[in-house]
């Protein structure tokens, strides 16, 4: 039997690790339970000759393909957009682009700006301290002055333009429309003990060289040494809740698949949004019979994926291709609702170096740009490090019908039943990404780029899953409160994205964080009514 | 491990995609050094391969005369689905890794790290028109 602790973190990745950091001051026994383990920056592909076919095997986006000792299949059969994740210590940061924009004012308020979805209930203004402090704890590297956001001042300078992003730059201001250089985790000078980006590229999987922020080299070291304590390999099948509704701990399954009970005073999920609400359907009981806090029914719907088409073209000279972090500029040109398009809300252009040379033989060979026989190389040698490519991430809004449900015949390794996925994307989405992909085209041909490719859902991509278990002041609306509590268990907290309400169109990991800061934060101010 | 008939069909099938080049100085994927690499690393793809392979004129593709083995990855691609993409990956995966490729592409060999690679820091000058553009965000109701 385990000794009962004050608060129980499930998920040791973005927003865990952030709320453990916090919590930590209140000098309370704190225990993060992981179902990964820890990396090591050995481990990951830039360090070997195979590095870009490993993004197709262990360092796969879908846990479906990786099916590594620690991942759970997601049955995501019946959706367009398939899910990507990573469980290890620091779960998506691990994998993920470290783009780092926040939330914009106006995606707070979409109900009273735009009359769709509702509003949050806490804006830009409260979030906005824990930005900037989660700021400071990832590192962030970016350049003040963006008039696109409310002022701020990132830690570190900007990644360089380079060749591709001074393309990118002319060819907006030929456009007259704004960009800005991306903000991202990416160090660009030595930061707390992280060395500067040396332009290994191929950032997503991992980062040999330790200059991208991911929780098990940035939150975690803190919070271990203030004495939280975080146990890898450990599973967790349920939440358990005692004769009062409140939870009392976890049941979770240990690296042998030993069962074990974990008491705990105080709960926090922190599991994403399809680990989240398969966690608290997979803790029904005689009083929760539908799942965990789920008296509303919204546990598992408003599934927000951010369909984010890609856009390719192909300039007549050789650019960064791989050769720097995937990152370089963004747009925020067609972010806010304009009233003359025919959608509402709207979308960042995320800008991007290219692709290496596996990478560029195999997306243009299923593309039907690059053919086999004798025409492969002279073909292949015009596209190599002369791509150009735009993202497109737009704004999903909250649908019900998207959700995450338990799969009655998938089973993780531990026999715990998986999660479901059925999503479609919405009409509104559809003429967004239309609207995109044309505004895109125009850039790339500004910048000198030809042979035009779009691609509306590029598989795997990009993995954000947000909105199931949703924020909100009535309990017949939403999961949790204002604070992350849910209206249901008086001791049960989330923390991750599945608590947002709507998407905007960015990146979430920065405005993640700053939530679970936050929810740590009241936490802490409210510690002696914490309950009530 | 694949059968040797469909070793013998793979391997036909990567001359194919990516056949040697005098042009280009450069051998094709079914050189032994590549193909022994594409044969290791099926890795996950191995049941995706053995179907592809199945499907190409039942098994028996390297049997085939130049003009029928021709149609029947032209019959396997018109089909389209993720045979002919997978096939295509397994093979340039390991073609585009190649030593010798590489340096034809005036690249060097090896993983990126622990050397790196310089990126231009640019002209930054080029942000000036957008540093004087008035606030873009919306202010929200509180």
């Amino acid at each position: 039997m385990n000794e009962m602790v004050d608060v129980l973190i499930i998920g040791s990745g973005a927003s865990g690790a952030a709320a453990a950091w916090s919590l930590a001051d209140t000098k309370m026994r704190i225990l993060c339970l992981e179902q990964g383990d820890w990396m090591k920056q050995s481990d990951f592909p830039s360090n070997g000759r195979d590095w870009e076919a490993r993004r197709y095997t262990d360092f796969d986006l879908s846990p479906n393909r990786r099916k590594g000792p620690w991942d759970y299949p997601v049955n995501d059969d019946n959706s367009p957009m398939k899910v990507a994740n990573f469980n290890a210590v620091g779960g998506g940061t691990i994998m993920y682009t470290a783009h780092f924009p926040r939330m914009h004012p106006s995606d707070f308020r979409v109900r009273s700006l735009d009359g769709v979805a509702d509003d949050w209930p806490i804006d830009y203004t409260t979030l906005e301290p824990f930005f900037a402090e989660n700021d400071r704890m990832m590192g962030v590297s970016g350049l003040a002055g963006d008039p696109a956001y409310p002022p701020r001042q990132p830690p570190m300078p900007p990644l360089p333009l380079g060749k591709t992003g001074t393309r990118y730059a002319k060819a907006m201001n030929k456009l007259g429309w704004h960009w800005w250089p991306s903000e991202s985790t990416i160090a660009t000078t030595e930061y707390d003990g992280r060395a500067p980006c040396i332009n290994l590229g191929h950032c997503t999987p991992g980062c040999a060289q330790g200059a991208k922020a991911s929780t098990d080299i940035t939150y975690w070291p803190h919070a271990i040494r203030a004495g939280v304590e975080l146990r890898p390999r450990c599973r967790v099948r349920e939440i358990t809740t005692n004769e009062h509704g409140m939870a009392s701990g976890a049941i979770y399954y240990d690296a042998d698949g030993i069962e074990h009970f974990q008491p705990a005073e105080v709960v926090i999920m922190a599991c994403n949004g399809i680990g989240t609400p398969r966690l608290l359907l997979n803790s029904a009981s005689s009083r929760f019979p539908n799942g965990l806090a789920n008296s509303s029914g919204l546990v598992g719907k408003n599934l927000m994926l951010h369909p984010w088409p890609q856009v390719f073209g192909y300039v007549d000279e050789r650019v960064d291709g791989d050769r720097a972090p995937m990152l370089s500029l963004w747009s925020k040109e067609f972010y806010e609702t304009d009233p003359a398009r025919d959608f509402v809300r709207g979308y960042t252009l995320q800008f991007t170096r290219g692709t290496g040379p596996v990478n560029e033989a195999i997306t243009s060979a299923a593309a039907g740009r690059l053919p086999r026989g004798q025409d492969h190389h002279r073909i292949y040698r015009e596209l190599l490090y002369k791509r150009l490519q735009i993202g497109i991430a737009c704004e999903d809004l909250p649908e019900e019908h998207n959700r995450v449900t338990l799969d009655p015949v998938l089973k993780d390794s531990n026999g715990i039943p998986a999660a479901k996925i059925d999503y479609q994307i919405s009409e509104n989405c559809r003429r967004m990404m239309e609207h995109g992909i044309a505004r895109a085209e125009e850039i790339l041909t500004a910048a000198g780029a030809t042979n035009l490719y779009a691609s509306r859902t590029v598989l795997n991509s990009p993995g954000h899953l947000l909105g199931t278990a949703r924020m909100g002041n009535d309990p017949e609306r939403s999961v949790v409160n204002a604070r992350g509590r849910c209206h249901d268990v008086k001791n049960l907290f989330i923390v991750d994205g599945s608590i947002w309400v709507t998407s905007g169109g960015v990146n979430p990991t920065s405005t993640i964080q700053a939530l679970a800061l936050y929810i740590a934060d009241s936490m802490k101010q409210r510690l002696a009514t914490l309950f009530d | 491990m694949l059968l040797p008939a469909e070793i013998r069909d793979l391997r036909c099938v990567a001359g194919m995609m990516v056949p040697a080049s005098a042009e280009y100085g450069v051998p094709g994927a079914d050189d032994p050094a590549i193909f022994a690499d594409i044969l290791a690393s099926l890795d996950r793809d191995f049941d995706a391969v053995r179907a592809a392979l199945a499907a190409l004129a039942g098994g028996s593709f390297a049997d085939l005369d130049d003009v029928r083995r021709e149609a029947a990855m032209q019959a396997l691609e018109e089909q389209g689905g993720t045979a002919p993409v997978t096939l295509m990956r397994v093979v340039v995966q390991c073609y585009y890794r190649d030593e010798r490729v590489v340096r034809s592409l005036g690249l060097e060999p090896g993983p990126p790290f622990p050397k790196g690679r310089t990126l231009e820091q640019g002209d930054w000058s080029l942000l000036d028109p957008v540093r004087v553009r008035p606030k873009m965000w919306r202010d929200a109701p509180p």
